[in-house]
Order: C-alpha cells, then sequence, then structure tokens
C-alpha cells in the first residue's frame, strides 16, 4: 500500500536530496568549530610571532621566531616543563596501577557489582576545582582528615614544596583512576572466556596467563586510557592552581596563565601554547605508533 | 598409560540436572566418542573431565586417583575446544609452543616439539602467521596439536570439527584416526554426529538428557540398540518405530502395525512370553530390513510406494501400507517411480521389540 502524501510535502521529499539534509546536519557543526576553534586556533598562531599584548594599545610589531627562542633558552620555563613531566608520570602511571588493578578486582561477578562500580566511578563525575577545593581541606595539617587517620601530626602536605606536588597527583590518581578502570573493564570484559579456559588446560599459572594472555589483549585499551590521560595531565591546570601556589606546582599551564594573564605577554604566551601543543602531539605520536603495533596482532 | 574413571557423576546447574550418575571407564589408549543431541551432558561430562567444570559429587579417576579437586593446569589433560581458542595474538609456533612455555620447558625442547607436530599435522609452512589468517582447517590443525605438543596423558576432544564445511570434517576425521593411531594417548570425542562417531569410536557412549544410554562399539549400537533413544538417534535414515500387536495365525507370529500386518516365526511368541513382556510392543526395523520386491511373493505384503529419495549408491523409498508408513532401503532405481505398487517383508533378523513404554529393548533377535 502507497502512503498518499499531499503534494507540497511530496515536492518537499524530492525536492530535499541526500545530500541536501547530510549538508544540513554538517554545516552548522562546521561553522561552529571554524569560529571557535580553528580561527582561534590559526589567530593565535599568528600572534605567536608578534609582541602583542592584549592590555595595550601599543602597535603590534612582527618579532619573528623571538618568542620561540626566548621560550626555549628561558631556564624557568623548562623548569616549568620538569615539573609538568613528574607530575605527568606520576599522575598517570598511578591511575594506571589503581585503575587497572580495581578493573581486575571487579572483573568478576559478586553481589552488587554494578551499585560498587558505580560508586567508584564518582569521582571523575565532580568538578576538578570542587576536587581540589575539598581535597585541600582533606590534607589540611591542622584539622584535615588524612594527617588524623595516617597519625601524621602537622605534615604540610600542600604547604611543603618538596611534597606538594606529589599532593596534587594523589589528588588527580583519586579522581581519574576510575576512568582507566572503566576502560579496563571493558578491555577485560572483552578477552574471551574460552581463552582462560585453554590457558589453564595448557598449564600456564595465574601469573603467566595474565602477563602472556590478560595483559596483551587489553593492552590496546589501555594505551587509549594511558594517551587520555597523559594529554590532560600534560595540559593540567585547575587542580595545582587551585589547590596549591608553591612554585614546585608551577606546571607549564599555569605558567601559561600567569603570562597571558597576569603579565599580558599575549604574543609570548600563545607562542609557549604552541610549544605545548607540539610537545603532546609528540607525545601522543609515540603512543599511537604503539597502540597501532598492538593492534596488529 | 592413562585410564579415566568416572563414579556416580552428578551435576546441576541451577535447578537443571545435566549429568545424573554417570559411570564409565575408558581403557588405555581408548578412543571413546560421547554422542548425543545438544543439550545431553555429554560435552558438560567432557569439561568435568578436563577440569573447567566442577562437579557436584562423584569421582574422577585418572589412572586410579582421583582428580576432581585438583585445578585443570594440574590434570595433565589435553583439550581441543570446539572454537578453536587459539590465542589471537600469537602466531602458530608461539600457539603450538604455549602448553610447553608455560611449564618452563627449554629453548630447543620447545623448538624441536613444535617443529615435529607441525610436521605432522601439516602445517609447518604456517608457523608464522597468525590464527586470523588461517582457514578453519588449519584452525583446527594448530588447535590439535597444540593439545598433542605437550604429550598429554589424555586428549580431550568437544566437537572439534562441526564448524567445517563436509568435505573438510571427512578429511579431518581420517586426519584425526590417523593422529590416534600414531599418539595411542586415550581420548575422548565428543559430537552429536552420528557418522563421526561410529566412524571413529573404538566405543560409543550415547547420552541423552544426562544420562547414559548406552556404552558399545559402533557395531553394538548400530545392531544391538538397548533402547527407543538409541535405536532412533544412531543410523541415517532413522530406524522405523511402530506400535505393534503379536497374535498368533497361521502358526506364524503375526505383527500388526495398525492395517499392515507381517508374519514373523513363531518362536517369536515364545521369546515374548519369557520375557514377560508387556503388552504395549514397538516393532523397531531399520530401512534395510524392510525387504522389497516388484512381484507379489508369500511372506510379502502390497504397499504403495511414495516418497523416494535417491542417494546415488541406493534409494531410500517410503511405503504406504494404508495409513502406516516404513522407510525401505532399496538398490537405486528399483522402485520407479512414486505411486507404484511394491510388495515387502519385515527380515526377521533385524526386527527390534521395544517395551513402548519404558523404552527398553527386549534383548530379542530372531534367526532369518
Amino acid at each position: 500500500m502507497i502512503t498518499t502524501l499531499d503534494p507540497h510535502s511530496r515536492a518537499a521529499y524530492r525536492g530535499w536530496s541526500d545530500i541536501t539534509i547530510r549538508n544540513l546536519f554538517v554545516i552548522p557543526t562546521i561553522l561552529f568549530l571554524i569560529v571557535f576553534n580553528i580561527f582561534p586556533l590559526l589567530y593565535s598562531l599568528g600572534y605567536s610571532f608578534t609582541d602583542f599584548r592584549a592590555s595595550t594599545k601599543d602597535p603590534v610589531n612582527f618579532v619573528g621566531l623571538r618568542n620561540y627562542m626566548e621560550l626555549l633558552s628561558d631556564p624557568n620555563i623548562w623548569s616549568n616543563f620538569t615539573i609538568t613531566a613528574q607530575y605527568v608520570i606520576v599522575s598517570v602511571s598511578g591511575q594506571v596501577i589503581v585503575g587497572f588493578g580495581l578493573a581486575l578486582l571487579l572483573n568478576r561477578s559478586f553481589p552488587l557489582k554494578g551499585l560498587i562500580t558505580t560508586l567508584l566511578l564518582l569521582p571523575m563525575m565532580l568538578s576538578m576545582a570542587v576536587v581540589g577545593l575539598f581535597w585541600k581541606l582533606l590534607y589540611d595539617p591542622n584539622f584535615g582528615i588524612i594527617n588524623y587517620s595516617l597519625g601524621l601530626g602537622k605534615l604540610e602536605w600542600l604547604g611543603d614544596p618538596n611534597i606538594a606536588l606529589y599532593a596534587v597527583a594523589l589528588t588527580d590518581i583519586w579522581m581519574w583512576s576510575p576512568f582507566v578502570m572503566l576502560l579496563s573493564l571493558a578491555g577485560l570484559s572483552a578477552v574471551p572466556k574460552h581463552l582462560y579456559e585453554a590457558a589453564s588446560i595448557d598449564r600456564a599459572s595465574r601469573l603467566y596467563t595474565f602477563f602472556r594472555i590478560t595483559l596483551p589483549l587489553v593492552a590496546p585499551i589501555l594505551l587509549i586510557a594511558i594517551i587520555f590521560r597523559t594529554m590532560e595531565a600534560f595540559k593540567t591546570f585547575d587542580l595545582a592552581y587551585v589547590m596549591s601556589g608553591q612554585p614546585t606546582t608551577e606546571v607549564v599551564s599555569i605558567r601559561l596563565y600567569k603570562m597571558a594573564f597576569q603579565e599580558w605577554q599575549t604574543g609570548k604566551s600563545c607562542a609557549l601554547a604552541y610549544i605545548v601543543l607540539i610537545m603532546v602531539l609528540c607525545i601522543t605520536n609515540v603512543y599511537v605508533k604503539y597502540l597501532n603495533k598492538a593492534k596488529e596482532r | 598409560m592413562a585410564e579415566i574413571e568416572l563414579r556416580h557423576i552428578e551435576k546441576h546447574f541451577g535447578p537443571v540436572h545435566v549429568i545424573k550418575d554417570v559411570n564409565l571407564t575408558v581403557k588405555d589408549k581408548e578412543f571413546v566418542v560421547f554422542l548425543g543431541p545438544s543439550g545431553c551432558g555429554k560435552t558438560t561430562t567432557l569439561r568435568a573431565i578436563a577440569g573447567l567444570e566442577e562437579i557436584d559429587s562423584g569421582d574422577i579417576l585418572l589412572d586410579g586417583k582421583p582428580i576432581q579437586g585438583l585445578r585443570a593446569a594440574d590434570r595433565d589433560i589435553a583439550f581441543v575446544f570446539q572454537n578453536y581458542a587459539l590465542y589471537p595474538h600469537f602466531t602458530v609456533f608461539e600457539n603450538l609452543a604455549f602448553p610447553l612455555r608455560a611449564v618452563g620447558t627449554a629453548k630447543d625442547v620447545v623448538d624441536r616439539t613444535v617443529r615435529s607436530v607441525g610436521k605432522s599435522l601439516g602445517i609447518l609452512h604456517l608457523l608464522n602467521a597468525r590464527p586470523s589468517a588461517l582457514s578453519g582447517g588449519d584452525m583446527q590443525r594448530v588447535a590439535i596439536g597444540r593439545a598433542l605438543v605437550r604429550r598429554p596423558k589424555a586428549l580431550l576432544l568437544d566437537e572439534p570439527i562441526g564448524s567445517l564445511d563436509a568435505k573438510l570434517r571427512e578429511t579431518m576425521r581420517i586426519e584425526l584416526k590417523r593422529l590416534h593411531y600414531e599418539n595411542g594417548s586415550t581420548s575422548i570425542y565428543v559430537t552429536h554426529d552420528q557418522v563421526e562417531a561410529m566412524s571413529l569410536a573404538d566405543r560409543i557412549v550415547v547420552m541423552n538428557d544426562g544420562v547414559l544410554q548406552q556404552v558399545g562399539t559402533p557395531t553394538e549400537v548400530y545392531l544391538y540398540p538397548a533402547n527407543l533413544f538409541v535405536a532412533q538417534f544412531i543410523g541415517s535414515p532413522v530406524m522405523n518405530i511402530a506400535a505393534t500387536k503379536v497374535s498368533e495365525a497361521d502358526g506364524n507370529a503375526r505383527i500388526a502395525l495398525d492395517d499392515a500386518s507381517f508374519d514373523l516365526p513363531r518362536e517369536l511368541l515364545g521369546m515374548l512370553e519369557q520375557k514377560q513382556a508387556a503388552p504395549d510392543l514397538s516393532l523397531g526395523v531399520r530401512p534395510e530390513g524392510v525387504i522389497v520386491s516388484r512381484d507379489d511373493k508369500p511372506g510379502y505384503r502390497p504397499a504403495e510406494a511414495h516418497i523416494i529419495q535417491p542417494f546415488g549408491g541406493f534409494d531410500i523409498v517410503d511405503l504406504k501400507f494404508g495409513e502406516k508408513t516404513l522407510r525401505a532401503r532399496t538398490s537405486s532405481g528399483y522402485v520407479d517411480k512414486p505411486g507404484a505398487t511394491v510388495f515387502a517383508r519385515i527380515d526377521p533378523a533385524q526386527a527390534h521389540f521395544f517395551d513402548t513404554r519404558s523404552g527398553a529393548s527386549l534383548g530379542i533377535r530372531l534367526g532369518n
């Protein structure tokens, strides 16, 4: 039976080809991306070669690569990068160990599994700033529950320049381990059960099975989690900014923020932002290479 | 030397009683096939022997020692999975080497053993390939190789060639038989395919509903089925089964199947009496036990040919005796077309009698 359409809507159907409809959906998104992402990206690239300061009306001069040269030869910037690297290594490896460990524990059936998994996922659903603020309270040397329950006396978690960075990383680990856990759990449950049966028939011990079967098969998805977390940790800002004002926790994003909005060196800060971008791209590229290798198997 | 013994095995999955008091001894070097329809408990029994499934009660003995408490890894029993269960991230070589490397075998021994098993299975040229690049038959060869490489005490195979195409199944069947001759390891093989069972087994174990129905050589279960289930499960086309009444007529034992009746030797009456047979009897006769003739001869009953299925070497012809249909096997083209009138009798030597209610065979064998 053919449904009869009134002539108007029939014409409308005929007039709108698949391509038109596709464009209707796609073009707004593309416009949005161009206006709010691509344009600022290119515009700031232009700024990075100038001495532009957004706070003054001074004429803007093209300075070539001077901003980049100055930044790359500035030992203070390198110290910011070193701090960032320390932070990334501690926080990402912590998240992988805790997250993957939790996933291994959760990868079996037990009562209330769904509820417990959901509860474990809560930290990553909170706002960074909120997490930073209440961990600041937890860390407080006078009334914080961490010192109280661990019996650490008046340990200055965030005040001691030697441990402040690790205290911030610990908070990040608490917050983002669930993310690694979630992805690992997906990876673990995708390993066919019969492979474990085959391994047990093949006389493999639990440890041998873990390293030869589980880990290689989960590796690709674990790498994706690591890529995401490295990128995020590399450009981390809120946690460190909210929790600590120590120079030892001045990761590169904080330096960038200060340069752009406190010192108003707009052109130079654009250059720094580009250096960060290129570094993140390089690191993720290394991971993606590994990922492709792992996937080939 | 490896003898597997099952004593009073019981197993439930929730409310479902999947294995019911199974007792069986598989002798050293024997090739035993578990045969039954899907869901009959044959695979569960096999997995219980391997240690992949726990049993509720009973004993599993390997060479007289109870092993039901041991982990699969400690039982020294190899298992070939229906879906092959090859390690996707390893090459064929690494797959074959896995059982050896898992127990820390020396590198040169691993190398030598893998190559010799690879050679005997004809997969030497595939050693560097990954499982995803293999055909179904080659995957199965690798799976079998992985089981053989460690020289296990016993080899368990769960429908290993079930997912291959018909032609390849036949090749693999012959290969499996050859491997068994060469290795001589005690083997238990699960299948629902009676042709596979008949052609491979030293002894067939027919299972249904978690219960062992019959244990015997292929010939025994074919010629002397213990009950109606075995009679109908083994043999293709299926054995004719018909409710029957036996009476005395003209000095013979007359068996009546609805409209048709056939005369069998008089001794049947005495045998039935001796067995104290219940009045509800079923006659079973395989298609080759229904003898067809074009001419009316004494003892033959007229029938109308109905559906004719040519199989090349022979035909299977449905014969209608009024409402009752019996399936007969004839030489090919013997009955030329449906609707033709032919004559048939039942070969007394191939007639089986069952108690309809219990299904058990009465064990009556008539001479010609």
